[in-house]
């Protein structure tokens, strides 16, 4: 199995994980490498484990009960789960945005600005500045600069979903974790989020599961494929692609099976 | 016809029949009291009645003031109690406990529900007045001693609607502000608590809408003196006290002004009720 890519300039590196929901093992012995200010995709059929393996790398699997992590991952060397650690500082530094776009049942304004609130910033013109500037960053400013005070369902679901980034940009992480972003989005909004993800990789280091091959062919440096819960093949995107190494990529992305 | 067909229509009509005598039933009631009560309220005027001071039956002086006041600071009184004790206990079931604890608590908070009236009154002559005479003064019998049982009377109601509509914020909301590095507190506060804000209202107006109505426990600690309190520690009457102390005896227009505080409390629920309606009504929405 190829599972990291030497040389590399890896921002988060995962080290033999195994990850458990109650008894029964979800993942086996993963290694992989997420590289600095790329676009790490992560493919494989539903229930492969995909969702949970994106969902450990920023610790949200913790917030279920009975789920166990063995292993390491390293952000910035640095074992994200040492007990040491502080968790919340984690996920200040590992954002994510989710398959359904969620944002909070509030303004369009103080969705953005509740991340740095919570975060103690209370500086009224910098949590002004930050909020603009996030909603430049995720190319939605132009779309509700004028009506920041509406309630955030008002906007439709691609709008959602970039509202949801915005969120995440605001509190300047390093890591963006993007779990399917596109799953329930029109052709024209997938559009628009992949542009923004393309964009964003010269700022932030960014993994995303999709169960859209074209989609990770598009946007992605790397690829990783998962099957039951096993990393399968990790290369280059054109390589998994155009020559897989693994007789079972080569069945999922022609299409044999999945 | 067959007869199967005609069976399903006999079945459907007295369904129909039983369905409506139940709300016929509430509505006598409420013709009822309102024949009996308004008359008098009518002949004496209004003002006479909400605002006046004396409660002489026997003189025709019908103040119910002292009586709405009682009735006003008992319930408030248990909501002071009762609302933050309900609504950490409902933030620690939902959000803070186990699964496992969850179901062991919550149905023997429920349980509080099914307590009769008599045995927290009971509870509180025997306990909370002695305590309350001996350490703050006063005969014990107050509206302190009233405001904590009843506080403790309506955490039930309180708790487990607070907890459902805390269950039904989506988890998406808590998730979506745990990845931005938001803490367990800070996404309950921030977060869960205004998403479900409006059944929480519910749950608070529902609450006092049993602390006004409730008679027993009232009668037992609260004293009964027809006098405005001036201090927590003075005993009071409520209108519902004042209903059941004197039905009993009261006869002519000592028995319609009973009947008219019954109307004042009756409206009082009605607009309670209303309002826990258009906000849990907001809600869906």
């Amino acid at each position: 199995m190829v599972s990291s890519i030497g040389g590399a300039n890896l921002r988060m590196e995962v080290k033999n994980l195994n990850f458990y929901y109650g008894r029964s093992l979800a993942l086996k012995n993963i290694n992989m490498g997420i590289e600095n200010n790329k676009v790490t995709a992560v493919i494989g059929p539903s229930g492969c484990g995909k969702s949970t393996f994106i969902r450990i790398l920023n610790r949200m699997n913790d917030i279920i009960i009975g789920t166990r992590v063995e292993g390491e991952i390293l952000l910035d060397e640095q074992n994200i789960y040492d007990p040491r650690v502080d968790v919340v500082e984690i996920r200040r530094k590992i954002g994510m945005v989710f398959q359904k776009s969620n944002p909070f049942p509030k303004s369009i304004f103080d969705n953005i600005a509740y991340g740095l609130r919570i975060n103690g910033i209370s500086n009224k013109t910098e949590i002004i500045d930050r909020v603009e500037m996030s909603l430049k960053n995720s190319a939605l400013w132009d779309e509700v600069k004028d009506r920041l005070d509406d309630n955030a369902f008002e906007l439709s679901g691609g709008q959602q979903q970039r509202l949801c980034i915005a969120r995440a940009l605001a509190i300047e992480p390093e890591v963006i974790l993007f779990d399917e972003p596109c799953s329930a989005l029109d052709p024209i909004s997938t559009a628009k989020i992949e542009e923004l993800i393309n964009q964003l990789k010269e700022k932030y280091t960014i993994a995303i599961v999709t169960h859209n091959m074209q989609q990770a062919a598009r946007i992605s440096d790397y690829t990783g494929f998962f099957l039951l819960g096993e990393l399968i093949e990790f290369d280059k995107t054109e390589k998994i692609f155009t020559n897989p190494s693994q007789k079972q990529t080569e069945d999922y992305i022609t299409g044999r099976f999945g | 016809m067959t007869r199967l067909e005609r069976n399903e229509r006999l079945i459907k009509i007295a369904l129909l029949v039983i369905a409506c005598s139940a709300v016929s039933i509430l509505a006598v009631i409420t013709i009822f009291i309102f024949s009996e009560g308004t008359p008098i309220m009518f002949k004496y005027g209004f003002k006479s009645f909400l605002l006046g001071l004396d409660w002489y039956p026997s003189e025709q002086s019908f103040g119910l003031l002292p009586m709405i006041i009682g009735s006003v600071m008992v319930t408030l009184g248990s909501l002071i109690v009762g609302v933050p004790f309900g609504l950490a206990c409902a933030i620690f079931l939902t959000e803070f406990s186990s699964r496992r604890l969850r179901h062991i608590l919550k149905p023997i908070i429920e349980l509080l529900a099914g307590i009769p009236s008599v045995v927290y009154g009971f509870i509180g002559v025997v306990i909370l007045v002695p305590f309350i005479r001996e350490n703050f003064g006063g005969p014990g019998l107050s509206v302190l001693a009233a405001s904590i049982i009843l506080g403790i009377m309506i955490l039930p109601t309180i708790i487990s609607i607070s907890i459902d509509s805390l269950q039904a914020v989506p988890r998406s909301y808590r998730e979506g502000s745990i990845a931005l590095g938001a803490t367990k507190w800070q996404t309950t506060k921030m977060v869960t608590l205004k998403a479900a804000r409006s059944g929480i209202i519910a749950s608070i107006i529902l609450g006092m809408g049993r602390a006004i109505g409730e008679t027993m426990a009232v009668i037992m600690i609260a004293g009964n003196a027809i006098n405005i309190p001036h201090s927590v520690l003075d005993p009071v009457r409520t209108l519902t006290s004042n209903i059941a102390l004197e039905m009993g005896y009261a006869s002519g227009e000592h028995r319609e002004a009973l009947f008219a505080t019954g109307v004042i409390l009756f409206v009082i629920i009605m607009v309670l009720n209303t309002l826990a309606n258009l906000t849990s009504a907001k809600r869906k929405a």
